[in-house]
């Protein structure tokens, strides 16, 4: 064989598999994946992690050979906080663009906005964050932690350590309400006093009286649960006055990483429960961190939402793949064997198929006067059950409701 | 007793400062020029963050506020060259143009500096006063108020400057034909206002978030107070904060932060149903 027609052949040879490869990718078109998160307006410093945790998520599935060997191609649109955006937006990729699956949602006004409209299709839907607990819908997984994760561990060890008076400065939309009525209700069972509850509508920045009304209470601890930058300048301004109370939340630190977005000590004594925060170090972890800074090395941290939008997308992949379908019922069927798990950086994550809702490894953290993160307890891997408790049972009927402990389905 | 009744003050002073510094730049730029400016809220983000960026440079603080303070000034008379000057006869259209200069400013911000920057932490200083611990430096923000007060009415009421100002504003062809070079007032006015928003953005960003639409959170309350103090803004102003601080600290203290920002927007409505012309316009009635 002379060397001209050798080369004849490895070029014949380089057309038919360029030739196969596109035939291939005619018949398997990628599958879309539609993501909604805010990258601009108040609430862009938390989502910029979760759309970064998307794009890597996708990048590795691409190269690890896709989802049933298909391409995954993400769509994202950026709300920019608005909940008739998100309407707009979350319309637009079901309907038009006509996406596989719907990923996103930053506050739980948004994911209210959303979930009529996803209800209407037969489009899986996830929601990434950590919330105030209680959707009980077919369409959605939950991959984020809810109060009976966050709230049924924080409280009770906050009463125990610090004393049975808490103080609740809460954002007032329905994450907080719901949040602080969850409070009231483990605090009652405790035995404990709310020894007050505030209110604050968002893009609220000056809590001077706040401050003031917290040290007419005299209470052991805060709870803390107001959302947004604006709300957060409350840290500052109550580290500035010297209120030295000892804080729980369910939403500092891990998501919104207030202890490396304001000088030390004012984050001091804070707690909360999260099933991740950046400082985690298990192999498993720093692995995924390594990966994450090397794709996005201006990060100022990965927060848990960001982690947790990371998982959706394997969970995806890991719930197509069992089904050997993108089809939700399908979907539906293997979430209903109990079996749909993921090895995520913080271990095993299974779907609970009554509520699906995850379940998490939680771990208490507490943040030291220099903003060190340290782990206080780890109570293992908590299933979400409060939902199948009450009577949700997503296998059986679906819902499309959300629950309260004070608004629980009817017996039938 | 006395514990009480200097958390009073305390609460009123923090909001009173709260309306007068964010209030103070729009005073001028929208009380007196008429222009309605909606970038007032980037001028004063600009102002937080130069401080913060120069105080990470090791700058004192103070000096790094007036610095701030400074830069969004020249900013200002900038922007008034390009952009502000072409707009004195066509108000609404004054709206457009700030309004799309602060959409490409806010978004410019966190593209070039992200999302979020980390705070500077508040000056140390706390005191402590019957069961009450207060942070010292919203006070220094009360004093600078009222510094604020005291510098507006000194230029443009004692000074020459500040009686060709107020001719200009008046009356600019009147002015002009007098001999005032009323487009360089035009620009050192508007100049001297976005100073005083940058101030304001200077003076709390050790006390804030710092995120690239920080200023919204500022713009609410400057236009109801400059709205509220009517058209002679510097008898106006003062007058319209204590008012509206009166309102605010009360309702907030007895029924908490939601009824305190809408009781102070309802007062604003009765205001302005009442006296179309502001608080100031009873005022000069009274003095002449």
């Amino acid at each position: 064989m002379n060397s001209r027609r050798k080369f004849g052949m490895v070029l014949l040879g380089a057309m038919l598999a360029t030739a196969a490869v596109s035939v291939v990718q005619a018949a398997e078109p990628p599958l879309k994946v539609g993501l909604l998160e805010d990258v601009s307006g108040d609430l862009a410093f938390m989502g910029m992690p979760k759309l970064h945790g998307s794009q890597l998520a996708v990048e590795e599935i691409n190269k690890s050979g896709g989802i049933l060997g298909r391409q995954i191609e993400l769509i994202h649109l950026d709300p920019q906080g608005d909940n008739a955006r998100y309407q707009e937006f979350g319309r637009r990729l079901l309907n038009r663009d006509k996406v596989d699956v719907l990923i996103g949602g930053i506050t739980s006004a948004s994911r209210e906005a959303l979930r009529p409209i996803v209800d209407r299709t037969s489009t899986p839907y996830f929601y990434t964050n950590q919330y105030e607990g209680g959707v009980c819908d077919a369409s959605m997984i939950s991959m984020g932690a809810v109060p009976e994760q966050q709230f049924s561990t924080l409280i009770p060890w906050m009463v125990e350590k610090f004393g049975k008076k808490v103080y609740v400065i809460a954002a007032d939309y329905n994450f907080g309400q719901i949040s602080a009525e969850w409070n009231r209700k483990i605090m009652k069972d405790l035995g404990g006093e709310v020894v007050g509850e505030e209110f604050i509508p968002l893009g609220v920045s000056q809590f001077a009286q706040t401050i003031q009304n917290i040290q007419k209470a005299k209470p052991d601890w805060l709870l803390t649960i107001n959302v947004g930058a604006a709300q957060d300048s409350f840290f500052e301004q109550a580290a500035a006055a010297n209120l030295n109370l000892p804080m729980g939340s369910s939403i500092k630190v891990m998501l919104g990483f207030e202890h490396k977005r304001f000088k030390p000590p004012a984050l001091n004594n804070m707690h909360a429960t999260a099933n991740w925060f950046e400082e985690i170090d298990t192999p498993e972890a720093t692995e995924f961190k390594k990966r994450w800074h090397a794709k996005f090395p201006d990060e100022l941290y990965i927060n848990d939402m960001g982690y947790n939008a990371y998982n959706a997308l394997y969970m995806y992949k890991a719930l197509v793949e069992k089904a050997k379908s993108i089809k939700l019922e399908d979907m539906r069927k293997v979430i209903a064997t109990g079996d749909a798990c993921i090895d995520a950086p913080e271990g095993k994550v299974c779907i609970d198929p009554k509520s699906q809702h995850t379940s998490h490894r939680m771990r208490l953290i507490s943040v030291g006067p220099k903003h060190e993160v340290k782990v206080e307890k780890d109570y293992g891997t908590i299933q979400p059950y409060w939902l199948g408790e009450i009577g949700c049972d997503l296998t059986k009927k679906n819902d499309k409701d959300q629950y309260t402990p004070s608004h629980l389905p009817k017996k039938s | 007793m006395s514990a009480e009744l200097f958390s009073l003050f305390y609460q009123f002073a923090d909001v009173f400062a709260f309306l007068i510094l964010s209030a103070a730049g729009l005073a001028i730029v929208f009380g007196m020029m008429g222009v309605i400016n909606m970038a007032h809220g980037e001028f004063i983000m600009c102002g937080a963050y130069v401080t913060v960026g120069l105080v990470n440079l090791g700058v004192p603080l103070a000096v790094a506020q007036i610095l701030a303070a400074l830069t969004a000034g020249f900013i200002g008379i900038l922007v008034e060259f390009l952009v502000v000057r072409r707009f004195y006869k066509r108000p609404l259209d004054s709206l457009l143009a700030t309004w799309g200069l602060s959409l490409i400013v806010t978004q410019s911000m966190l593209l070039i500096v992200g999302s979020a920057v980390r705070g500077i932490g508040t000056p140390e200083g706390s005191f402590a006063i019957g069961g009450y611990t207060f942070s010292t430096y919203r006070l220094v923000l009360f004093g600078c108020a009222v510094a604020v007060l005291a510098g507006l009415y000194t230029i443009f009421m004692k000074t020459r400057f500040g009686v060709i100002a107020r001719a200009t504003m008046q009356n600019a062809a009147m002015a002009k034909a007098l001999g005032a070079r009323t487009g360089r007032i035009y620009a050192i006015s508007f100049g001297i206002g976005t100073g005083l928003a940058g101030l304001c953005g200077a003076l709390y960003a050790p006390t804030m978030t710092l995120i690239p639409t920080m200023g919204a959170t500022f713009v609410v309350e400057s236009f109801v107070t400059v709205v509220i103090g009517g058209a002679n803004v510097l008898l106006g102003t003062a007058p319209a904060a204590v008012f509206l601080a009166m309102i605010r600290m009360a309702l907030n203290a007895s029924y908490g932060q939601i009824i305190g920002q809408i009781g102070m927007l309802v007062a604003v409505i009765l205001i302005i149903r009442v006296l179309p012309e502001g608080l100031s316009s009873v005022l000069v009635r009274r003095g002449r």
